[in-house]
């Protein structure tokens, strides 16, 4: 059964006269463990994509089914609910609170579900060591490096152990090197069974991928996953 | 989230803005501060008048020469214009009356003491023995005015703490002769020191026979009668009785104003009352400005932190957990606010009563408690606004503030 399944979705923005085709009649089909990269032309719609698959945004039109249940019709706590435990999000801007610490910012989404203090503190000391950041557990985000701080981010992303883990262009704020090591930590977690996808315009990023949707003007062009 | 997680979290991002969370603590601190500092000033006036009142005696009703002018229009006032004198006599015959408990006739002029070489100015109170019993006096040594003819009256005399300091110093007082005017008078009574209130201050007076001070002044009319009813209860139909037999004493004239004591009190107490209420409400409108500045700055907050509530939706916060979270903040910045305020304000209110020792500067409690409740509510009703407002960003809008 597919982890995701888009049918005839459609987002339309009105701006002002004008109307912006967003995502056009989209359907789409993730299995999972799947890793697939979103690439295309900027304003052709990968962003407005992943925020719905994240159910950060509703569509217009057409149906999201998201490992077999529709979750267009949930109710906006129902949708927090699924996007706190079958979710992950990795930014471009890592996102993390400023005011509080790698551990803090990686216990967000515990705490955030009610989680206990007790459980939160040992899943966050097993992930600090998962990422290669035990040294760094109780430095703020202007105290890391931008690789550290995606990497408590990814880290914050999976602690909830979603099923879908997404990305808009994670590698956007780094450099080349510390990109791959973020990419390559994305990949093994997606090798550990975790769907993976990411939006991406780097065209090398996008190859690593096994599959490739190519978007343009809100219409999917291309998907190498459908021959 | 847990309860605990989203009053940490609250707390954790109100410090993270020490600035501006500083500056609306202090605001709603002034505002507590000055409801408890502003009633304690109001209620502390308030006692200390009642406490003074309440020191001159209980139950008491007062005769005072002349007819007030709130007495109205009447014949009889119109027709004659020199009232009739308040005499010994008048007193003495209200003491007949049954409801009436005590009388003491008060004359007061001004003489000179001479004894021991010392020589100074004092105020004299001419009265009978009963006035001690009236205003509760306490001895230092001796006793008070001894009981006789109310007209003629024994030359004796009844000194205060502060005279007895000043003519005979260490040495003891009672025995000794005085001059007072052209008299010479023994004597008997040493008040105890009463300090500083209201009316009369007995440490710097003397007291004689009403006789013996009527023929110092060579005068016949009292300056006050006081009278003391049977019980609370009694108090107006003393007043009435009082009123009908002097009548009848002065040929029908109305010639004289009987107050209680109680309708005076009570009417202080009322304003006094009404006072610190204003007082109270004056200062209330600057916990209402606090709400406002805690509003603002929660409304700041929201602005500052969009991303991070688009975040807190991305990772599976509900809008209520958000509310919640940005409520127990804005009630956060009013209750330390609000206590902070009560600390200042009972310290103001203990540097007042510092100050000035006889002054009972406590707050009331009921302007305690509105002052802590309205600056809570405030502080949630204010804080409503911007919590709803950040529980309600759109989460892919909220992200890209960044
Ligand atoms: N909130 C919005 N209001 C109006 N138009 C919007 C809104 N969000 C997106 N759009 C429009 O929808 C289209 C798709 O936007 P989207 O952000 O998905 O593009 P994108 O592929 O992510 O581009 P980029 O590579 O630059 O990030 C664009 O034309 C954009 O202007
Ligand atoms: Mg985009």
């Amino acid at each position: 059964m597919a982890v995701i399944e888009l049918a005839g979705i459609a987002r339309v923005f009105h701006l002002g006269d004008s109307v912006v085709h967003a995502l056009d009649r989209l359907d789409v089909s993730i299995e999972p463990g799947e890793y697939v990269a979103i690439m295309g032309p900027s304003g052709s719609g990968k962003s407005t994509l992943l925020n719905l698959l994240g159910l950060l945004d509703r569509p217009d039109a057409g149906s999201y089914r998201l490992e077999g249940r529709d979750v267009t019709t949930l109710s906006p706590d129902e949708q927090a609910a699924v996007r706190s435990r079958r979710i992950g999000f990795v930014f471009q801007s890592f996102h993390l609170v400023p005011r509080l610490t790698a551990a803090e910012n990686i216990a967000l989404p515990m705490m955030l579900a009610g989680i206990p203090a007790a459980e939160r503190a040992q899943r966050v000391t097993q992930a600090l060591k998962d990422f290669g950041l035990d040294q760094r557990a109780g430095h703020r985000p202007d105290q890391l490096s931008g690789g550290q701080r995606q990497r408590v981010a990814i880290a914050r992303a999976t602690i909830m152990q979603p099923a879908v883990l997404l990305a808009d262009e994670p590698t956007g704020n780094l450099d080349r090197a510390t990109g791959d090591d973020v990419i390559n930590l994305l990949e093994a977690l997606n090798q550990r069974g975790m769907t993976l996808i990411v939006v991406t315009h780097d065209a090398k990023i996008g190859a690593r991928a096994k599959r490739q949707l190519m978007m343009e003007d809100g219409l999917l062009k291309s998907d190498s996953g459908r021959g | 989230m847990r309860k605990a997680d989203v009053l940490r979290f609250a707390r954790d991002a109100a410090t993270a803005y020490p600035l501006r969370t500083s500056l609306s603590v202090l605001a709603m601190a002034i505002g507590v501060a000055a409801v408890v500092v502003l009633t304690a000033l109001g209620d502390g006036a308030r006692r200390y008048v009642v406490d003074q009142f309440s020191a001159l005696g209980s139950n008491l009703v007062i005769v005072l020469p002349g007819r007030s002018a709130t007495g109205g229009f009447s014949p009889a006032n119109a027709l004659t214009t020199t009232p009739h004198d308040l005499t010994i006599d008048d007193a003495f015959a209200l003491t007949r009356l049954p409801l009436v408990r005590r009388v003491a006739p008060l004359t007061v002029g001004n003489s000179e003491i001479n004894a021991n070489g010392r020589l100074r100015e004092v105020v004299v109170a001419g009265t009978t023995s009963t006035y001690t019993d009236i205003r509760n006096f306490k001895m230092a040594a001796g006793s008070f005015l001894p009981e006789g003819d109310w007209n003629r009256g024994a030359p004796v005399v009844v000194i205060g703490s502060k005279i007895k300091e000043e003519i005979f110093g260490g040495n003891p007082a009672v025995g000794e002769l005085v001059r007072l005017g052209d008299r010479r008078l023994r004597v008997v009574g040493v008040l105890k020191s009463t300090g500083q209130g209201l009316g009369m201050n007995t440490d710097e007076l003397v007291f004689v026979p009403a006789g013996v001070a009527q023929s110092l002044f060579n005068t016949h009319t009292l300056f006050r009668i006081l009278i003391e009813a049977r019980g609370r209860d009694e108090i107006e139909a003393v007043k009435r009785e009082v009123t009908t037999a002097l009548k009848a004493r002065h040929g029908g004239e109305e010639d004289v104003t009987v107050i209680t004591q109680d309708a005076v009190l009570a009417t202080f107490d009322k304003l006094l009352r009404a006072l610190t209420a204003a007082v109270a409400g004056i200062a209330a409108i600057s916990l209402a400005v606090a709400g406002i500045l805690v509003m603002n700055v929660m409304l700041v907050a929201v602005t500052q932190r969009t991303a991070e509530i688009g975040l807190l939706k991305a990772l599976g916060a509900r809008g209520a957990t958000i509310r919640d979270a940005f409520m127990a903040e804005a009630a956060m910045l009013s209750l330390v606010g609000a206590f902070t305020g009560y600390g200042l304000g009972l310290f103001g209110a203990f540097v007042l009563r510092q100050m000035y020792p006889v002054f009972p500067a406590y707050p009331p409690d009921w302007a305690v408690i509105a002052a802590l409740l309205t600056s809570l509510s405030t502080g949630l009703v204010f804080g409503i606004m911007p919590a709803r407002r950040a529980a309600r960003l759109d989460p892919v809008q909220a992200l890209m503030k960044h």
